[in-house]
C-alpha cells in the first residue's frame, strides 16, 4: 500500500509540475496566480498522500497551512490587483 | 475487511490521480484564462477530494479522518472564493495583463 501512494503522490506531483511549466511560460499574471493555486490543490493531494505512504501523520499540518497560504496569496493577489486599478482609475479621471 | 479497505483506497486514489491528469490536460488545451481557471479549479478539488476520499480507510483513528475532511473542505472553500476573486480580476484587466 505504501508504494502505491508514493507512485500516487509522484504522478500528482508530475502532473502539478507539468502544468507550473506550462503555466509560467505564459504572459498574464493571472496566470501566474494561477499556478499558486495550482501548487495549493496539488501540494495538499500530494503531502496528504506522502503522510499516509510514510505513516508520518505531522505531514498532515503541513498540508494544511499549504491550503490556508495558497488562499492567503490569493487574496493579497486580487487586493494589489485592485488597488492598482483603482489608483490608475483616480490618475485618469483627475487629470 | 482489510484487502476490501485497500481495494477502495487504491481505486479512489487512482480516480483522483486521474482528475489531476485532466486537470493539467484542460490547462494545456484551453484557450483562455477563464477557462483554464475553470479547469484548474474544479477539476483539482474534485481530484483532491477522491485522494482524501481514498486515504480515510488508512487514517488511524476518528479524529485524523476528521482532520483529513475539514482539509478537503477548507481548500473547496478557499478554492471557490479564490476562483471567483481571480475571476474577477480577469475581467477588470483583461485577460492579456
Amino acid at each position: 500500500m505504501a508504494s502505491f501512494l508514493v507512485g500516487a503522490a509522484g504522478f500528482v506531483l508530475t502532473m502539478v509540475a507539468l502544468g507550473l511549466v506550462v503555466i509560467l511560460r505564459r504572459p498574464a499574471e493571472v496566470d501566474h496566480m494561477m499556478a499558486a493555486q495550482l501548487l495549493g490543490t496539488g501540494g495538499v493531494a500530494i503531502l496528504l498522500l506522502l503522510a499516509a505512504a510514510t505513516e508520518t501523520p505531522p505531514i498532515v499540518d503541513v498540508a494544511l497551512l499549504l491550503a490556508l497560504f495558497a488562499a492567503f496569496a490569493a487574496v493579497a493577489f486580487v487586493r494589489s490587483a485592485s488597488d492598482q486599478e483603482s489608483k490608475v482609475s483616480k490618475a485618469t479621471s483627475g487629470g | 475487511m482489510n484487502l476490501g479497505l485497500d481495494i477502495f483506497t487504491v481505486s479512489a486514489v487512482s480516480a483522483g490521480a486521474f482528475f489531476f491528469l485532466a486537470g493539467t490536460v484542460g490547462l494545456l488545451r484551453f484557450p483562455d484564462s477563464l477557462t483554464r481557471l475553470h479547469a484548474l479549479t474544479k477539476v483539482d478539488n474534485l481530484g483532491l477530494g477522491l485522494v482524501v476520499l481514498g486515504l480515510l480507510p488508512q487514517a488511524n483513528g476518528l479524529f485524523s479522518a476528521l482532520k483529513l475532511v475539514s482539509i478537503w473542505l477548507l481548500v473547496q472553500l478557499s478554492g471557490a472564493i479564490v476562483t471567483q476573486l481571480i475571476a474577477v480580476a480577469v475581467r477588470q484587466r483583461g485577460p492579456h495583463r
